[in-house]
């Protein structure tokens, strides 16, 4: 089988989950219960196999399961590509989040190479109403999805900027000080838009080919207030932080860059931006750019991503459900869907298996079903 | 925690343990070892220590760690005066050195210029750095620091300073370890090695 799927999965003391074992064979899961019975705990110990917070975007201690206080354990056997891995990752005591590919120690931005995992949160309802930074959170998992060195570039990109900030806060007019840090901020900040770009495109392509019952959604990357972005090479960069060293400085933090930049979303057909679209239109906007981030992954890494899907099959109507599960399956991608009946995920049949999740004394017992 | 030792062996474990590369566990084996061979290791240690604890100092000149006023590197007339290795700490100058390969002088910075930690210029040791290049006789810095942001932003702000001073900057190479193979090369240094390229 070519293609990315878990296998298995094991969380140990992770959140409401005690101690949870489930075998796969690749095909999507539906984890169906209540309210509260920890079905998103599932989706999210599957989200730590990528690199990051994770879909809650939690602090790695907070997902321990209280009362234990000894950390916690997400063991998974990956099957990607033509190779299975068995990834490792947990906190135990104060340390910093471990991960072990095939039993050796390796950095989190390895994760990223060898597993690619996209998420739909029910928070995420709401994106194109708030602040730029969740837009811009949803772009950079986009463009890391295609390339996984986004993460380093953001990394320097963001450290560059403290240091920048620093001097900026300090009134610091070194200006040999200021043209070292930009430069580096220029280069990795050029990298960040090449990448974030490269993504849109990817997407926007695997939109235009798509036979799909969900809106196209045209995306492009502005400035903070809405303006049309600066090109964003490494020259363009390093004149705008010259320039405006003055008014950062004034402002205490920089002003301009890729780190400012946000998303805008027009529904296509309608020629209407997301934020004035309905609230059902918006959640088909999102599925729909999830479906194509997928549909484009498929072509590049070799295979369709692990698709977490929280509660969305709640806001669609039966006829969209099904158009959602059929896509799916046609992708052949391994999502795991959360909802709180069985009946939600009919339209699956057994192209499906299903996990039953209910709640007692506040733990989580997980049931597999055929 | 006591080790049902004499107070003046604990207060030496204890001081040991702060060492890098021990702890509490092997301090107390290095203590007892040192004690089992008191004529061996003892005594000798602990003249040297006295000595160094005497003598040990930084060169005015470069800030490598030495026994006198001027290091054996900045008073070797061996050394090739018209190249100078500017790095970040001395434990990289005696890397450089142990390598037996650089001929010229060194100049250590203490540190690499780092806003957040509070290390500016004025915390490094730069006004010293363009007084030896102001007095002529240098024809080429090189800056070997490291592939960090701190180290890289450093590199730069030094360029930008000492070329109007008419010297050659130039930096380490970036890329392929000698004895490594690609395939365990984390992608960003493999773009560092295709960028820096040359023909064989």
């Amino acid at each position: 089988m070519t293609r990315l799927a878990l296998t298995s999965l094991k969380l140990a003391a992770f959140r409401s989950h005690a101690s949870l074992r489930v075998e796969t064979d690749g095909r999507p899961v539906a984890i169906y219960g209540p309210n509260g019975a920890g079905k998103t705990n599932i989706l999210e110990a599957i989200s730590m196999l990528s690199p990051g917070r994770g879909l809650r975007r939690a602090a790695a201690a907070d997902m321990a399961r209280s009362a234990t206080g000894i950390g916690w354990r997400v063991t998974a056997e990956l099957h990607s590509l033509e190779q299975s891995h068995e990834v490792v990752t947990g906190v135990e005591g104060d340390a910093a989040r471990s991960v072990t590919i095939d039993g050796k120690a390796a950095a989190q931005v390895a994760l990223g190479r060898i597993a690619r995992i996209l998420w739909l949160v029910p928070v995420m309802d709401r994106l194109w109403l708030e602040g730029a930074g969740e837009r811009r959170r949803f772009l950079d998992r986009m463009a890391l999805s295609f390339t996984p060195s986004h993460a380093e570039a953001s990394i320097t990109y963001e450290r560059a900027m403290r240091d920048r900030n620093r001097l900026l806060k300090d009134q610091s007019r070194d200006a040999g000080w200021y043209d070292a840090l930009e430069d580096q901020m220029a280069r990795a900040g050029a990298a960040i838009t090449a990448t974030r770009m490269e993504a849109l495109s990817r997407v926007a392509r695997a939109q235009e080919d798509a036979a799909t019952a969900f809106p196209r959604a045209t995306l492009s990357i502005t400035g903070p207030d809405g303006e049309d972005a600066p090109d964003g090479s490494e020259d363009q960069l390093r004149r705008a932080f010259a320039e405006g060293r003055r008014r950062d400085m004034a402002a205490g933090r920089t002003l301009t860059g890729p780190h400012r930049a946000d998303l805008s979303a027009i529904y296509t057909d309608k020629d209407m931006p997301a934020r004035h679209c309905s609230t059902g239109e918006q959640k088909a906007l999102l599925i729909s750019l999830i479906l194509a981030n997928a549909r484009a992954l498929a072509d590049s890494f070799g295979a369709p991503p692990i698709l977490l899907l929280d509660e969305v099959a709640a806001h669609l109507d039966t006829d969209r459900r099904a158009a959602l599960y059929d896509e799916i399956c046609a992708l052949g991608a391994q999502a795991w869907m959360t909802g709180t009946g069985a009946e939600l995920f009919d339209a699956l049949g057994p192209r499906a298996m299903r996990l039953h999740v209910t709640e007692e004394g506040g733990e989580s017992r997980t049931q597999a079903e055929a | 925690m006591s080790d049902g030792a004499g107070k003046e062996i604990e207060q030496l474990i204890a001081l040991m343990a702060k060492l890098p590369g021990l702890g509490p566990r092997s301090a107390r084996r290095a203590v007892l070892t040192m004690i089992k061979k008191r004529r061996l290791l003892l005594d000798p240690l602990a003249q040297a220590m006295t000595e160094v604890a005497a003598t040990a100092r930084e060169c005015v000149e470069c800030g490598n760690i030495g026994t006198s006023d001027l290091c054996d590197i900045c008073t070797s007339p061996k050394r090739d005066q018209t190249i100078l290795c500017i790095v970040e700490d001395v434990s990289d100058l005696w890397a450089m050195e142990r390598a037996q390969v650089f001929s010229g002088r060194y100049h250590v910075l203490g540190g690499v210029l780092s806003a957040l930690d509070g290390i500016g210029p004025d915390e490094l040791k730069l006004p010293k750095l363009e007084t030896r290049v102001a007095q002529g006789q240098i024809k080429e810095a090189i800056l070997a620091l490291g592939a960090t942001v701190d180290g890289q932003t450093t590199a730069h702000y030094l360029a930008d300073r000492l070329e109007p001073l008419g010297i050659t900057v130039t930096t380490l190479a970036q890329g392929v370890p000698v004895g490594g193979e690609l395939d365990y090369l984390d992608d960003g240094t493999i773009s560092a090695a295709l960028r820096a390229r040359k023909s064989l």
